[in-house]
């Protein structure tokens, strides 16, 4: 087992192993609903409870009915399943019980079970023998600090909207690859920080 | 008009061409649709690893779109993200063993990135666009022309990357010895600039424009 402390994973997975702008995951969202504030506010907020449920389920299958029955094979299959149904499920617990929610979040949770960001902590939760607790702490850290790039992403683009006048050709998803290496940069600064191995 | 010509017109203008070189040019996932950018950045930045993924995920394109097109009729519309979801999960296993069977250090390398190719969203988009509403001859050569396509880009950025990060193609030397790497373009911001720079070049040759 890794024996990192989990509060220094959380720091991590936001600031120096950003998921988004270190690892280059969860690009697609990133590129299309970056275009308003508000909404990417509401698509991190969906990602990082998302991300976090799904963990949650995730390790306890994976390690105690996968692995003792040495079926980590189709452990992509039953990954993709359990991400699916989870998302379902949520959407239909918030329709039913929480319907204020449902216009604020509850329309980004279908686009969410195709986001690699939700697949890929469940990855790299087995990939470095997390326990437990550091898997709260990971996925709720990873997603946490994707939403925290989405966010800056929005606000960076709403604002330049106004003021800038981009190249026809740039325009649309040129900029913003070049915005995300900007950004990318920045959060190269955090990296000395702290090393996982 | 000579024979010779008639018959390569009808070459040209025929539905199995038109479906394989949609997905090459004017359908090129990367340029046109901005789709499966994750894969497209990260790995990218050495041209063997390049060249795995790009053949695994036209692998997996291929025959997730030939398999959702036999079974079009059978998947129900409620059912059909999570349909596409196993179909494409099963391949990405093939993908994952064959690449651990046989090029172990690729694989070591790619890591997590070879189980992502099941949500690249590639392969769901042509399963959703074209897999599900044609048949199943075309929808693999739709998947084929794409999965070039996409490989072709992967091909693209890792010679620029791996040139000028490591000074290496292939692991070769290529560059003069007094060559000093950019180490940036190994990682992340490098990678943003040059795709972002591709954009801007492949938009503005195809006059593709957004507002």
């Amino acid at each position: 087992m890794n024996a990192t402390n989990p509060l220094i994973l959380l720091v991590a997975a936001i600031f120096t192993h950003n998921i988004a702008l270190v690892y280059i995951l969860g690009m697609c969202p990133f590129i299309v609903i970056s275009r308003n504030f508000k909404t990417a506010l509401g698509m991190g907020v969906a990602i990082i409870f998302v991300v976090t449920l799904t963990a949650i389920i995730i390790w306890p299958i994976y390690w105690l009915i996968l692995v003792p029955a040495k079926a980590e094979i189709i452990s992509y299959l039953i990954f993709i399943i359990v991400i699916a149904a989870t998302v379902q499920l949520l959407e239909m617990l918030i329709e039913k019980f929480f319907p204020p929610l449902q216009s604020s979040f509850g329309i980004f949770l279908p686009l969410i079970t195709v986001n690699c960001i939700v697949l890929a902590v469940c990855l790299f939760m087995v990939l470095r023998k997390y326990d437990f607790i550091q898997t709260v702490f990971y996925s709720l850290g990873t997603s946490a600090g994707w939403a925290l790039a989405i966010i800056i992403m929005a606000a960076i683009k709403e604002k330049m909207m106004l003021v800038s006048d981009v190249p026809k050709g740039l325009r649309g998803a040129g900029i913003t690859m070049i915005i995300a290496g900007l950004l990318a940069f920045a959060f190269m600064g955090f990296a000395g920080m702290i090393t996982l191995q | 008009m000579s024979p010779k010509k008639t018959v390569k017109r009808s070459f040209r203008n025929a539905k199995w061409f038109k479906a394989l070189i949609a997905g090459l040019w004017q359908d090129n996932p990367t340029f046109c649709m901005v789709l499966g950018l994750c894969s497209m950045l990260a790995i990218t930045n050495r041209m063997d690893n390049a060249i795995a993924m790009g053949l695994g995920v036209t692998f997996c394109i291929v025959f997730s779109s030939l398999l959702v097109s036999l079974f079009r009729n059978v998947i129900p519309s409620r059912v059909r993200m999570l349909a596409y979801m196993v179909i494409i999960a099963t391949f990405v296993i093939c993908v994952d063993r064959f690449l651990k069977a046989y090029f172990p250090p690729i694989s070591e390398e790619l890591g997590p990135y070879v189980g992502l190719i099941i949500t690249n969203c590639i392969i769901m988009g042509r399963a959703e666009t074209y897999a599900i509403k044609n048949g199943p001859l075309l929808s693999a050569l739709d998947g084929l022309g794409c999965g070039i396509g996409y490989t072709f880009m992967l091909i693209l950025m890792a010679f620029v990357r791996e040139t000028i990060g490591f000074g290496t193609l292939l692991g070769y030397r290529v560059m003069p010895g007094s060559w000093v790497n950019w180490v940036v373009m190994t990682i992340a911001p490098g990678a943003f600039f040059l795709l972002g720079v591709y954009l801007w070049i492949f938009r503005t040759i195809a006059k593709k424009t957004e507002a």
